[in-house]
């Protein structure tokens, strides 16, 4: 086991397409990072990197103590799930674990013993006479988790593994990653694109944008601080609402004319205002408050999703679409027009033109 | 399946009929007649024959003639089917790992195959020839006294080389599209799993490619049995005299040459019979092992 180290790793591909920037994450030994992002946002690429399926055009690598950049795949002290399993056809379940192991000239009783073990850890002992395609989806996953299990190797990379699943399976062996990822310890890189995915994984979440990366931090962090529009969009659905928001005298205003009461010690005159829709809530059901935002929304479409309803509506001409996170059971119109408002300490605030978090002023505090 | 009903129960026997009467005509009545004048004693200038029952069988498997050639042939065929399926390979597997040019590269290497196959062996038996062949002076220069046409060796050196060379293109055509069907991702888990790339090749990639190579296995051995033909008659320049020839060739020979029309049915059964026999254990044996998914 060990802890893998990315100092600033850049691919540049023929034709000097730069698909990863620069990306430095210091993995702590046992920590299970997910690399989230929109799709072509280098996560795999940097994965792979690490894998050793792709070369490194410039920075570091270190597994453990060790600089890998130049290293095979198979000297890497690594296993990897790809998405779509990659299994051997020809061989049995049984061949597709031991490959590893007879490649790497482990005695013949202590490659059965491992076997066995991770077959019984994943409940395939029964299979492992059969070939892939005798398997179904589910289980050909947990082939591929076992190939990387008997490995017991210094980490495990995971290249989407769940995204060949159906809905239930996925939610089903997400849960079976994370506690045999806590039951062993071994430290683990996980790719998705699949947001709730890498919210529920995740010890530390990296959020990727355009091969850079957005923002590193814990789950909760990431989606309470977020360090960009970028990471406020990706992180948590429905979306958080973007507003802009501009300063007339010594006020802020939406575009509607509502003033919001922020406090920021900022030259700039616009911002954009983030709020989520769960943060954002209709005044008759709140305790009253006077900082903040206070708005009216004209609601245009609804969604109800049983527990709770997404309303969707503007404020004033030519708004952006603002969702409302509102209890289920309350029946709502098109055209109705609602008041809604967020406490002082759930707006975000950010940049223009970089995107870039600002932090309010007593934000901290009254949090 | 979706039942088709037809206006009338003889339709789709005369939608089949064109092919069955190709089929009639061009093989199966002259694979029986073959098979009624290997048991009668042709007449050489047609005045009649003889029925004379397997006196024909007995006298071509006796004739050490005959063993001769079917022990050539034996080799002949083997050796052309393995050296033309694993000099395939070995190109396939090299052209598929080349990154740059790489249309160019199997282009080239497909261009044999693009030759009609008497142009083919046309420019094989001229590569190889006494007075301007460059592969002839190329054995004189190391040593060889290459004589073909009179030495036994040399002449079966320069036919096997000869189809050899024409087989390459058509396998490496199928073994490269073989490969190239091999999933990428399974040869990166390989690649994490094993560190020897020739280890990997032999354990992960050619198992996965047997379908292409049973099928190969099936059309070289035809080739090599049957389809070279042309290219011992272009070698031997029609003059068979003491040199080596397939099977197939001394049907030839012996029917049209020697005139000897019973005895070269006779071969020609036993050549039935032989791939018929070859068929059923290639099917049997081999074909339930390579198909995986």
């Amino acid at each position: 086991m060990a802890g893998i180290q990315l100092n600033t790793l850049r691919k540049i591909y023929a034709g000097n397409v730069e698909a990863v920037k620069g990306i430095s994450i210091d993995i702590k030994d046992g920590e299970f990072i997910v690399l989230v992002g929109p799709s072509g946002c280098g996560k795999s690429t940097l994965l792979r990197m690490v894998a050793g399926l792709e070369t490194i055009t410039d920075g570091e690598l270190f597994i453990g103590d060790r600089l890998v950049n130049n290293v095979e795949p198979a000297d890497r002290d690594i296993a990897m799930v790809f998405q779509n399993y990659a299994l051997y056809p020809h061989m049995t379940v049984y061949g597709n674990l031991a490959y590893g192991l007879k490649n790497r000239s482990i005695p013949k009783d202590e490659i059965e013993k491992r076997v066995r073990k991770a077959a019984e850890i994943l409940e395939i002992g029964d299979f492992l006479d059969r070939r892939p395609r005798q398997l179904s989806g589910g289980q050909r996953q947990r082939v591929a988790m076992g190939r990387a299990i008997v490995r017991e190797p210094a980490a495990f990379l995971f290249d989407e593994p769940l995204s060949n699943l159906d809905a239930k399976l996925r939610v089903q062996m997400r849960m079976e990653i994370k506690k045999l990822q806590k039951e062993l310890g071994t430290t683990s890189l996980y790719v998705t694109h699949d947001q709730l995915e890498a919210m529920t994984l995740a010890d530390r979440l990296v959020v990727l944008s355009g091969g850079v990366v957005e923002q590193i931090g814990s789950p909760i962090d990431v989606y309470e601080k977020p360090a960009s529009t970028f990471v406020a969009t990706f992180i948590g659905s429905p979306a958080m609402n973007l507003l802009p928001l501009a300063k007339s005298g010594n006020e802020w205003k939406l575009d509607n004319g509502a003033t919001v009461d922020v406090k920021l010690n900022t030259d700039l005159s616009d911002l954009i205002l983030g709020v989520r829709p769960e943060d954002l809530v209709i005044e008759e059901l709140s305790e009253k408050f006077d900082s903040g935002l206070h708005t009216a929304l004209t609601v245009h479409v609804v969604e109800p999703v049983g527990a709770e309803s997404y309303v969707h509506g503007t404020i004033g001409e030519g708004s952006v679409d603002v969702v409302v996170r509102a209890p289920g059971k309350l029946h709502f119109e098109p055209g109705q027009i609602l008041k809604v408002t967020a406490k002082p300490e759930k707006l975000h605030t950010f940049d223009t033109k970089s995107g870039k978090r600002i932090e309010l002023e007593g934000a901290l505090e009254t949090a | 399946m979706k039942r088709v009903q037809f206006s009338h129960p003889l339709m789709p026997y005369m939608l089949l009929l064109p092919q069955l009467a190709i089929v009639g005509v061009f093989f199966l009545w002259p694979a029986a007649e073959a098979i009624r004048a290997s048991f009668y004693l042709e007449d050489p200038f047609g005045f009649g024959s003889t029925f004379v029952g397997l006196d024909n069988f007995k006298d071509v498997v006796s004739a050490s003639e005959y063993s001769r050639t079917a022990w050539f042939t034996l080799i002949f065929s083997a050796a052309v089917t393995f050296f033309s399926l694993s000099i395939a390979l070995l190109l396939a597997v090299k052209a598929d790992n080349v990154i740059k040019g790489a249309s160019t590269y199997r282009t080239l290497l497909m261009w044999v195959y693009a030759i009609a196959p008497p142009v083919a062996g046309l420019v094989g038996v001229m590569l190889f020839d006494q007075h301007i062949g460059p592969l002839n002076d190329l054995a004189h220069a190391l040593g060889w006294n290459m004589q073909i046409g009179v030495n036994y060796f040399d002449t079966a050196f320069a036919m096997t080389v000869i189809a050899v060379w024409k087989q390459i293109p058509i396998n490496f055509i199928f073994f490269l599209s073989g490969l190239q069907s091999v999933p990428k991702s399974v040869q990166e888990a390989a690649a994490v799993d094993c560190r020897s790339s020739s280890r990997r090749f032999w354990t992960v990639t050619f198992p996965l490619l047997a379908p292409t190579s049973f099928f190969l296995l099936i059309i070289n051995i035809t080739y090599a049995l049957f389809d070279t033909f042309g290219i011992i008659d272009l070698v031997l320049k029609g003059e068979p005299g003491n040199n080596p020839v397939t099977l197939v060739y001394k049907v030839f020979l012996d029917g049209f040459r020697g005139n000897d029309l019973g005895g070269s049915s006779a071969q020609s059964v036993i050549l039935m019979i032989l791939v018929f026999a070859l068929t059923v254990v290639q099917f049997r044996m081999i074909e339930r092992r390579v198909h995986y998914s």
